[in-house]
């Protein structure tokens, strides 16, 4: 129970959650203005990941492929829209769930088809490599740092583009009422790409970085896509304020129940059960954390849609 | 004061800076029908919220008979005797008239926990859901879905789904709109009928319909009631006159 | 009562007479087997039947087994058009019955081969090898289960319903993965098929028949439960749940009767489903099932009795035939999906017995 463990651990559920919130905003923004719920989103996640992978190999440069990452996954994203999603706004969820989870078959096989089913490399740069020593003696990896960097970045550029520009202007204004911003003369349908693209870029970023860290591989979208659902969820669906604290809460929740829940049940069990049911419990914290949440707030901590 | 069936008691409600129910009182009595008017944006939608359950007040009291009703769930109050009718028909309408009519029956006789007999055979449902649709004089579209009906008949419907309930109190929210002057002295005809049976505390724009129908008329403006009376104190009314009728030469 | 009938009266014909008119015509709606749909249903069940027992005769197992799997399957796909197509209550964890009905199966048989307890305290529960007592148990289990999930997820609509149901289903894998002592992601396997006393379950043709028992029994149930006051009430809830409660029902208990029966049948596939594999891991737990299942109410035609049914058959040939083909027939599997989903709203069902009156 050293200071140092807990330092890192606390860093690891901030780094997880600002990976979580890149995934969650765009997901809450297209369910927000759109009333669409996407579920091929996590596989925004994978393409920027397979793209970044890719070009790092060929061009050398970490930076460019991650670069080619987001712009592949936004291009897909907008691709995506123009073809399927934008025939499902006026439908039922149940026809949105279906088809988008038609779409997960579809990314995840057709990758599977022309990348076959090992995991591809891509690691960080070298310059990304490492460690920093905290106060507290604390050892971290600079590349994780680096990604706790990149989500608080994001997170205000998105803060700023949705409460100053007009694209922001005319995204809220779509949350709000729907009818009123076609009144208003914006484009919507140019809009609604527009959204579900720049989603669909923030999926890839998260992809590629955490992608560099663990593995590129078939299927990586889907765990972080329900973890994502968790946390919107949460936060209250349409929000993005509630994205960033759902994300923050489930990354700490999540990380810190993963080592400390084991330890705790060490105290009275014997080890090798209580690592067991330690695991286990860990496992189930969020959503035993959302399953309390939503008692008390059916709605989540900030709808922005009552 | 037996005769009383629903009474209002100082109900309150706000929304924000909006104070869409200011200490509104108002009862309806055995026999008659009492007309609640009031200009869009007077809190019409919100005092009947708060009658039939959907809206909870801050302050104030509902009873129905002498049943506090204040804290109750929307089906609760139906099965008590609150039937209602919405401004918008709210009618199930792949399904047929029937169905739509025999779900009030159906609460009234148990609980729906009957997992074996099939409703289609059920003389009990069948037969106090037809009586009800003949009231409205309705019967022979008794098994004609409801979105192959009239704007007209699906009013009359919405009054029979409420009339399935047996109520002691029916609350109706602007029946008439949208109806034509046939289907408009048509249902004044029934609900005049009715009357005698139920009592009905009847929400309407039609004013020719209202001062036709109503024994008592209550006027709600920016949340208050600002005159109760018959309809020949109302039409004199300075006050109504002025904040409602749009009357400035008064 | 006696001023009470309208003066205008000579429009109604006499009661007795209008009634019995009126309830015969709703009878002979739901009698008339001979159309277009009674023949398709008649045959798609005939067939399940037949096919599996002239496979047996020709001493084809391989096939028995497989009608034994399309069955299991509609069946769980039966338990959850009960919620989605009747009850309007689109869950996407039904996986998390089908697969706690399986591990009751699976953990039963481990100890009753270990002759070791399931539990000690408060009350001793010994494994059983018997099917009778796991589909007992896998019964009352995905009951509570769902009972608690759907008590908070029912409290949500839409989109919220979708993710809350498809999250407590990920909580359940999760905890499958990563509890050690039935297999954590391994998987638990079952040396030996849960019998009965009076019939030989290890005999491919058996237990086809006991499947195709249970899928009848669903759907039975599911078609009279229809009928019924209950099912008036969840149909209406499905509607127009205003309406409902304004006709003095409210809607929540009713859903949530549903959603247990609903899973409870799914439960019950996945014990099935356990004893036919001889294993159950927490694949049968996963996302990817529950979306799976979605697929096969939605392919066969939501909301209509055999539609589980022709999509269990569509997916399970699909996946064998494509399957046999190339490996990523998943890949045909969406796009097939996409095209139904954007364009052919009602289903297998839909195309082969004409829409459903009363959709």
């Amino acid at each position: 129970m050293s200071v140092t463990l807990l330092i890192e651990q606390l860093l690891n559920g901030v780094q997880l959650g600002t990976m979580l919130f890149l995934m969650a905003s765009g997901l809450t923004l297209v369910f927000g203005v759109m009333g669409l719920i996407n579920l091929a989103h996590g596989s925004f996640y994978m393409v920027g990941a397979y793209a970044t992978a890719v070009v790092t190999a060929t061009t050398g440069s970490f930076l460019v492929g991650l670069g080619a990452g987001i712009a592949a996954a936004a291009l897909v994203g907008a691709l995506v829209e123009l073809i399927v999603i934008r025939r499902l706004y006026h439908r039922p969820h149940l026809d949105q769930v279906l088809a988008t989870f038609a779409l997960i078959l579809i990314f995840s096989e057709g990758t599977r088809w022309i990348f076959g089913s090992s995991p591809m490399r891509l690691s960080p740069p070298s310059w990304l490599t490492g460690f920093v020593t905290l106060p507290g003696d604390t050892r971290y990896p600079i590349y994780r740092l680096m990604l706790i960097g990149v989500g608080i970045t994001v997170s205000i550029a998105l803060y700023f583009l949705i409460s100053k520009t007009r694209l922001g202007m005319r995204i809220r204004a779509g949350e709000s009422d729907r009818e009123m911003i076609g009144a208003l003369g914006v484009n919507i349908s140019k809009l609604y790409t527009v959204v579900f693209a720049l989603g669909a870029g923030l999926a890839g970023l998260a992809g590629a970085l955490v992608g560099a860290l663990q593995s590129v591989q078939v299927g990586m979208g889907e765990p972080v896509l329900i973890l994502a659902f968790v946390v919107i969820v949460i936060g209250g669906i349409g929000s993005i304020k509630g994205a960033l604290l759902g994300a923050l809460l489930v990354g700490l929740v999540d990380t810190l129940g993963r080592v400390y829940l084991p330890i705790f049940f060490r105290a009275f069990m014997p080890p090798s059960e209580a690592s067991g049911v330690g695991a286990a419990l860990a496992a189930m914290l969020i959503y035993i954390l959302m399953a309390v949440i939503l008692a008390f707030k059916p709605k989540g901590l900030f709808s922005a849609h009552d | 004061m037996s005769d009383v069936v629903l009474s209002l008691q100082k109900l309150h409600k706000r929304f924000g800076a909006l104070q869409a129910t200011n200490d509104v009182s108002l009862d309806l009595q055995q026999g008659e029908i009492h007309a609640l008017i009031g200009p869009n944006g007077a809190g019409k939608s919100t005092l009947i919220g708060q009658i039939a359950g959907n809206i909870r007040p801050d302050e104030g009291r509902v009873f129905l008979a002498d049943t506090e009703i204040t804290g109750m769930s929307i089906a609760q109050r139906a099965r008590l005797g609150l039937g209602r009718s919405f401004q918008v028909s709210s009618l199930a309408e792949p399904l047929s008239v029937m169905r739509n009519v025999m779900m009030g029956v159906q609460a009234l006789q148990s609980h729906s926990f009957r997992f074996w007999k099939p409703v289609a055979r059920d003389q009990q449902l069948l037969e106090p859901a037809y009586e009800a649709l003949e009231r409205m004089q309705l019967s022979h579209r008794a098994w004609t879905p409801v979105f192959e009906l009239s704007h007209g008949e699906r009013r009359q419907v919405e009054v029979a789904c409420a009339l399935a309930l047996k109520p002691r109190a029916l609350l109706l929210d602007e029946p008439m709109a949208g109806l034509g002057p046939e289907g408009t002295a048509k249902l004044t005809e029934l609900l005049e009928a009715l009357k005698r049976e139920v009592p009905i505390l009847l929400i309407e724009h039609d004013m020719e319909a209202v001062f036709r129908l109503a024994d008592r008329i209550s006027v709600l403006v920016s949340g208050s009631v600002i005159a109760q009376g018959d309809s020949q104190t109302i039409r004199q009314d300075p006050h109504v006159r002025e904040a409602y009728l749009g009357d400035s030469d008064a | 009562m006696t001023n009470n009938t309208p003066t205008t009266n000579n429009a109604s014909p006499g009661h007795s007479t209008a009634q019995e008119s009126t309830s015969a015509r709703l009878e002979n709606r739901a009698d008339s087997h001979f159309d277009r749909k009674g023949i398709v249903q008649i045959a798609l069940l005939g067939l399940l039947l037949l096919v599996p027992v002239a496979a047996y005769f020709l001493g084809h197992i391989y096939y028995v087994n497989l009608a034994s799997r399309i069955t299991i399957i509609a069946m769980a796909a039966v338990g959850l058009n009960l919620a989605i197509g009747y009850g309007g209550m689109v869950s996407f964890g039904h996986a998390a019955y089908f697969g706690l009905g399986g591990y009751v199966a699976g953990i039963s048989a481990y100890h009753a081969f270990d002759f070791t307890p399931f539990m000690t305290w408060p009350f001793t529960v010994p494994g059983s090898d018997s099917l009778l007592v796991v589909w007992l148990a896998a019964a009352v289990l995905c009951g509570l289960l769902a009972l608690a999930i759907g008590a908070i997820s029912l409290r949500t609509t839409g989109v919220y319903f979708i993710m809350i149901t498809l999250a407590f289903a990920q909580m359940i894998y999760y905890f499958a993965n990563s509890w050690p002592t039935y297999g954590g992601e391994d998987g638990l396997p079952i040396y030996l098929r849960n019998g009965l006393p009076w019939l030989d379950t290890n005999n491919a043709l058996n237990y086809f028949l006991i499947c195709f028992a249970g899928l009848v029994l669903a759907m039975a149930i599911t078609s009279r439960l229809m009928k019924s006051r209950f099912g008036a009430a969840l149909t209406m809830a499905r509607l127009n749940d205003v309406r409902l409660a304004t006709a003095g029902i409210s809607p929540y208990p009713i859903r949530l009767m549903a959603f247990v029966i609903s899973a409870v049948i799914t439960g019950l596939a996945g014990a099935l489903y356990a004893d036919l594999n001889g294993f159950v891991s927490p694949t049968s737990l996963s996302w990817h099932f529950s979306g799976e299942l979605m697929v096969i109410v939605i392919l066969g035609g939501v909301g209509r009795l055999y539609g589980p049914l022709a999509g269990a058959v569509l997916f399970v040939m699909m996946e064998t035939l494509l399957g046999g083909i190339t490996q990523y027939w998943q890949l045909f599997l969406g796009l097939v999906l996409l095209g139904v989903v954007l364009f052919a709203k009602h289903g297998v069902m839909g195309w082969l017995a004409g829409r459903e009156r009363n959709e």
